[in-house]
């Protein structure tokens, strides 16, 4: 009680035990049902999109109810950059190595040539590989946006 | 009159989009706040949404998720599944959406830093200065 | 002004919903929109990629290149937001 009632006198207005807590335990479960939804989107709705947002919307949360500096001690600013980039490059290198294969741009079945496990099951399976690309970068570009329309662009105070 | 209710009943869901449409474009064109315009040019958008998810509508039909041992053996009829190409188009509107309103209000955010407000009027004087 | 916007916008609106008399009703499954080429995708999407979710495989084999260049846009509204506001101390 006594520890409880120094951190209520520490916190500052709008901090809230009761919402940090919440958050705590959400936010993994958050993340893992984005994932669920890129991987599971040949299955139920869902996909890229939609899936990348829920996982830019775990870390805008944890921005909105703790601070600014927590989100970005959870998500290095770095590794947002890398993950953004790499996503958008595995679209682009799955398409172009489509190309290389033999194939057209972007026709998945000629993947073929490099794991055998035939043209129709590549058809499926390219799509979950563009996907996950679809998804990093959505994720990255939500986070990056909230980031910098909240800080006005300093990345030190925010909400 | 009763010729223009049921007009209007026969085909209101266009009257709906269209009403919507209608707030978005008086938002865009009649205020003055930047803010203001951009979430009318966000309705517009909505409203432009709803009309194409609602051009792919069958009555009777279900969702565009398929059985697919089923389908493999058996086949299966276009009518009993709604249009999956509006939601296809959509979804990538929806993106170039949420693309346009990040950049716009990191636009407005620089205009008002630099002119110290959003009313389009007084933008326009503090250029003409 | 405000008079001007709200005539331009009872205009707008009147003539889009004159346009709408030709429209097909909610829910036809004979509307022009249904019976051309998605008739094609529904009954051939599973067998040609093995995904059951239709929109999912037309989002991203059928119409890859469009989603493709949908990614490039979000990338570059990101890009863009950072090089507008990123300041570096």
């Amino acid at each position: 009680m006594k520890i409880l009632q120094e951190r209520i006198k520490h916190t500052k207005f709008g901090e809230s035990l009761i919402i940090e807590t919440a958050i705590r335990i959400m936010v993994p479960f958050i993340q893992l049902f984005g994932l669920y939804v890129i991987v599971h989107g040949h299955y139920s709705p869902g996909g890229g999109f939609q899936g990348g947002v829920i996982l830019g919307a775990s870390f805008i949360l944890i921005g909105l109810g703790y601070d600014f500096k927590t989100s970005l001690s959870r998500m290095q600013e770095k590794t947002n950059i890398i993950l953004g980039n790499l996503g958008a490059l595995l679209y682009t290198g799955v398409a172009i190595l489509c190309a290389l294969m033999g194939g057209l741009f972007l026709d998945y079945s000629a993947l073929d040539k490099l794991i055998p496990m035939g043209p129709i099951e590549w058809r499926s399976f390219g799509i979950f590989l563009v996907e996950v690309g679809v998804g990093l970068a959505v994720m990255s570009i939500m986070v990056s946006l909230f980031w910098d329309l909240c800080s006005g662009g300093d990345l030190d105070e925010g909400l | 009159m009763e010729d223009f209710i049921t007009l209007v009943i026969a085909k209101y869901n266009y009257w709906i989009y269209v009403i919507l449409m209608m707030i978005g474009f008086y938002a865009m064109i009649g205020k003055k706040n930047l803010v203001k315009k951009l979430l009318g040019m966000n309705i517009f958008q909505t409203a432009i949404i709803l009309m194409f998810v609602s051009a792919g509508v069958k009555k009777g039909a279900s969702i565009p998720i398929l059985d697919k041992h089923e389908v493999l053996t058996h086949g299966i009829e276009a009518a009993q599944i709604v249009n999956p190409l509006p939601h296809v188009l959509m979804l990538t509107a929806i993106v170039v959406s949420v693309s346009i309103t990040g950049v716009a209000l990191a636009v407005i955010l620089r205009i008002y830093r630099k002119y110290g407000t959003l009313e389009e009027d007084e933008i326009m004087e503090k250029l003409g200065q | 002004m405000k008079a001007l916007a709200f005539v331009a916008t009872l205009v707008t609106g009147a003539i889009l919903l004159y346009g709408t008399m030709d429209f097909p009703a909610w829910g036809d499954p004979q509307a022009p929109a249904s019976v051309h080429l998605s008739t094609h995708y529904i009954e051939e999407a599973v067998a040609e990629t093995h995904v059951p979710n239709i929109v999912t495989a037309v989002l991203g084999d059928y119409r890859g290149y469009d989603t493709m260049f949908e990614t490039i846009v979000i990338y570059c509204a990101g890009l863009a937001v950072v090089s507008v506001l990123r300041r570096s101390r």
